[in-house]
């Protein structure tokens, strides 16, 4: 493949505006996530606005339109595997009980792109970490043993990326389903392993098995993220998952106004 | 052990013929000296590691209770091992069920063997339509966390390692995917077996059971699907404590069998997360018992420790026909949380083995100075008694034998013991008089109310049977009939 090709692929052929979905702020702030809190360091975030809801099936099929190097048929298999939008029965037949669900079998590649065509990009782990952390009525709900147990459970139960998007209670920041439908891409989904590296000497995925063991006997928040953790680092960027969606983020000193 | 003695170098010796004949005749090994072989495999010419292989086979991978067929005589080769981990719901009790997570599609996952020598290519595959990210640690491997990193692999996907199994044994097999300890909870485990060169001494039955703990919000029988409970994880009290995965998951159409006369080889696995079991046969002893599910051999046993994340095989040759009951002796598990299995087995009785019922009776030590040596004199005496004497004599008797059910004062306890003063049930003096000698089961109407329970027959003398009817008859306002020993005798 030649570079003319590389650019092509990821070029979008048209900005799309038309389906740019309503954005939720989040104030930045400091935070221990799980990986940080190995090391004890805080975390900074930066004001950013969050997609309120998944990418959909819908959503996604007006891209592809758009940008036909993203069709099930056109799409390179170093960007995408064999199972890439398998829900879908063409390149544009998306089954309609699905119009209105998290679109699945997305690789970090196509994720990427569909992000970047909107003037967008994938959030960070730290920023999803930072927005999911919050409960309908706090910033930070990881202390709440009930809410983590809400978060445990919906990993638990099958087949949950056919459900609606938006049908349950917004988050503090007037986010929905970053819990319960599916997983969802990071920009920088398999740092933890880089970081891990230098830890574990060279042996990054092995914080991920035995690490749980000093998982303090009550901390039921680090359950949750460490299977949040796990799923990221199991995955490589033209894998495509069942169970993983995605949605986009942008800076907020990017000038993006709210759509309300 | 200074020097060895002539009759095991002469073994060693044989041992060596038999082994270089073997190869070069293929390893066509006769059956008899399996034992032998077994042994002494650590004296084997050639060390483990190096063993070459002979050809490729696709491993039988099997659902508990079942195992692969052994591995008998053959040569080392290369195993190719295909494990697909599922999310399903499935049922842990009567109206009770539970996401599963599962090696192979199954609690505890398939049963691998093989044996010292072969070359495993292990493919573990993640269902595209599950969640999580899966891996497998078997204790069998020598290598990096015991093929967890070389299979840590993401939903539809799969990742293929090989190991030489090197150490022969029974071992446990098990995610360890962040977090350990929800992902074993949830049923990922299960046994591969590494036979030694050889195989194992060949036994009539062989089976698979493995213990373990389940953390459910519910309590236990709580119907619907019911989640994980981390809390009661981390608390280490479990709701269910089962064999083969769920309540009845080795009773009923799940039980085992065996014919008298059979030995039966149990591949037992304990996947934790927590408990420690307490193995054990009702109604049998172990014969062998291969420690931890290595070399050694401990024989006549009658509970073995299981550790979580070990296993131990057990041997024994069933003599008598019945249904054998395993447990976890830490026996609440096996009464209240599901820890219990059958092995039912059939045959011809033994009578020189085992007799049930040579005798019974109702055990009654008050009673005894009463009942027993009934003299001349005293048959005399009986003879001549008078109502009166019956009352009094009877009163005795019912202080002894009767007040406990049916209260001092003839009132019974409503609802489980019928009342004797004023009971319409006396009206009928063969039936009062066969509720004593014969017992009484089953419903019964006394003044209207329904009582469904036990009386056992009395072991009462003709006199003393009628002195107690004669005394209830003249109690409790009843209507002051006598009873004879005459009486009694008519309905013995």
């Amino acid at each position: 493949m030649n570079i003319k090709n590389l650019l092509w692929i990821w070029m979008c052929l048209l900005p799309i505006q038309t389906m740019a979905q309503e954005m939720a702020l989040v104030r930045g702030g400091e935070f221990l996530p799980l990986y940080g809190a190995v090391k004890n360091e805080m975390v900074q975030v930066k004001d950013f606005y969050m997609d309120a809801k998944p990418v959909t099936h819908a959503d996604f099929l007006e891209f592809v339109q758009k940008n036909p190097q993203w069709k099930k048929s056109m799409v390179k298999k170093i960007f995408a595997d064999e199972r890439y939008l398998t829900a879908w029965d063409g390149d544009q037949q998306v089954p309609s009980e699905l119009h209105n669900s998290p679109v699945n079998n997305i690789s970090w590649f196509a994720a990427k792109a569909y992000c970047e065509c909107q003037g967008k990009r994938l959030p960070t782990v730290d920023e999803w970490e930072y927005a999911a952390m919050a409960d309908e009525k706090i910033k930070d709900a990881r202390k709440d043993s009930l809410y983590n147990v809400k978060i445990i459970r919906t990993y638990e139960k099958p087949k949950t990326h056919l459900l609606k998007v938006g049908q349950g209670e917004k988050n503090y920041w007037g986010i929905f389903d970053l819990h319960g439908l599916v997983w969802e891409w990071t920009q920088d989904f398999n740092s933890v392993i880089i970081a891990g590296e230098s830890r574990n000497n060279g042996n990054g995925e092995k914080g991920l098995f035995c690490a749980s063991g000093a998982v303090g006997a009550n901390d039921l928040m680090n359950y949750a993220a460490f299977m949040r953790y796990a799923i990221r680092a199991s995955l490589k960027a033209n894998h495509t998952v069942t169970t993983k969606g995605f949605r986009c983020v942008k800076d907020a000193n990017s000038n993006y106004l709210v759509q309300k | 052990m200074k020097k060895a003695n002539p009759k095991s170098k002469k073994r060693l010796i044989y041992l060596f013929i038999l082994l270089i004949s073997s190869y070069t005749l293929g390893c066509e090994l006769k059956g008899g000296t399996n034992t032998e072989l077994k042994r002494s495999h650590k004296k084997s010419a050639t060390a483990p590691a190096d063993m070459k292989v002979y050809g490729t086979m696709e491993a039988e991978l099997t659902a508990p209770p079942f195992v692969p067929a052994p591995v008998g005589n053959r040569a080392p080769m290369k195993l190719i091992v295909d494990l697909e981990v599922t999310e399903e719901e499935g049922e842990m009790a009567d109206g009770v069920s539970y996401v599963y997570w599962t090696f192979g599609g199954s609690v505890p996952g398939s049963f691998i063997r093989g044996r010292v020598g072969d070359e495993v290519e292990f493919t573990l595959k993640n269902h595209p339509d599950n969640k999580l990210p899966h891996n497998i640690d078997l204790h069998a491997v020598t290598g990096q966390g015991g093929g967890a990193e070389a299979t840590y692999v993401a939903p539809g996907q799969q990742k293929t390692f090989n190991f030489k199994m090197l150490n022969p044994g029974l071992y446990v097999y098990h995610c360890a995917t962040a977090p350990v300890g929800m992902h074993i909870a949830n049923g990922m485990y299960g046994l591969i077996l590494v036979e030694p060169e050889g195989g194992l001494p060949p036994v009539d039955k062989e089976y698979y059971v493995m213990q373990g703990d389940f953390y459910t919000e519910g309590k236990h029988g709580e119907p619907g699907l019911q989640q994980f409970d981390l809390q009661k994880a981390v608390d280490e009290k479990p709701e269910y404590v089962v064999f083969n995965g769920k309540v009845g998951g080795l009773t009923g159409e799940n039980a085992i069998s065996a014919n008298v006369g059979e030995t039966v080889r149990l591949f037992v696995g304990n996947g934790g997360p927590n408990l420690v079991s307490s193995f054990h046969v009702i109604g049998e002893i172990f014969d062998k018992v291969y420690l931890e599910g290595g070399d050694r051999i401990n024989e006549n046993v009658q509970t073995t420790i299981i550790p979580a994340g070990g296993s131990a095989i057990v041997e024994f040759q069933v003599d008598v026909p019945s249904d054998l009951v395993l447990v976890d002796h830490s026996i609440f598990r096996a009464f209240n949380k599901g820890a219990i299995g059958i092995l039912s087995v059939s045959g011809e009785e033994n009578h020189k083995l085992f007799k049930s019922q040579v005798r019974e009776g109702i055990y009654n030590p008050n009673e005894s100075l009463v009942k027993k040596m009934p003299n001349e004199k005293a048959l005399a005496e009986v003879a001549a008694l008078s109502k009166d004497d019956r009352v009094a004599k009877g009163k005795t008797l019912y202080n002894q034998s009767c007040f406990a059910c049916h209260q001092s004062n003839g009132e019974g306890m409503a609802g489980a013991f019928p009342p004797l003063a004023k009971a319409d049930y006396l009206n009928n003096k063969d039936k009062a008089i066969d509720a004593v000698i014969h017992g009484l089961s089953g419903e019964i109407t006394v003044n209207g109310k329904k009582y469904n329970g036990v009386m056992p027959p009395q072991t009462l003398s003709d006199e003393d049977a009628a002195n107690v009817l004669t005394f209830i008859y003249n109690s409790w306002g009843n209507d002051g009939s006598e009873i004879t020993p005459e009486m009694i005798k008519k309905r013995r």
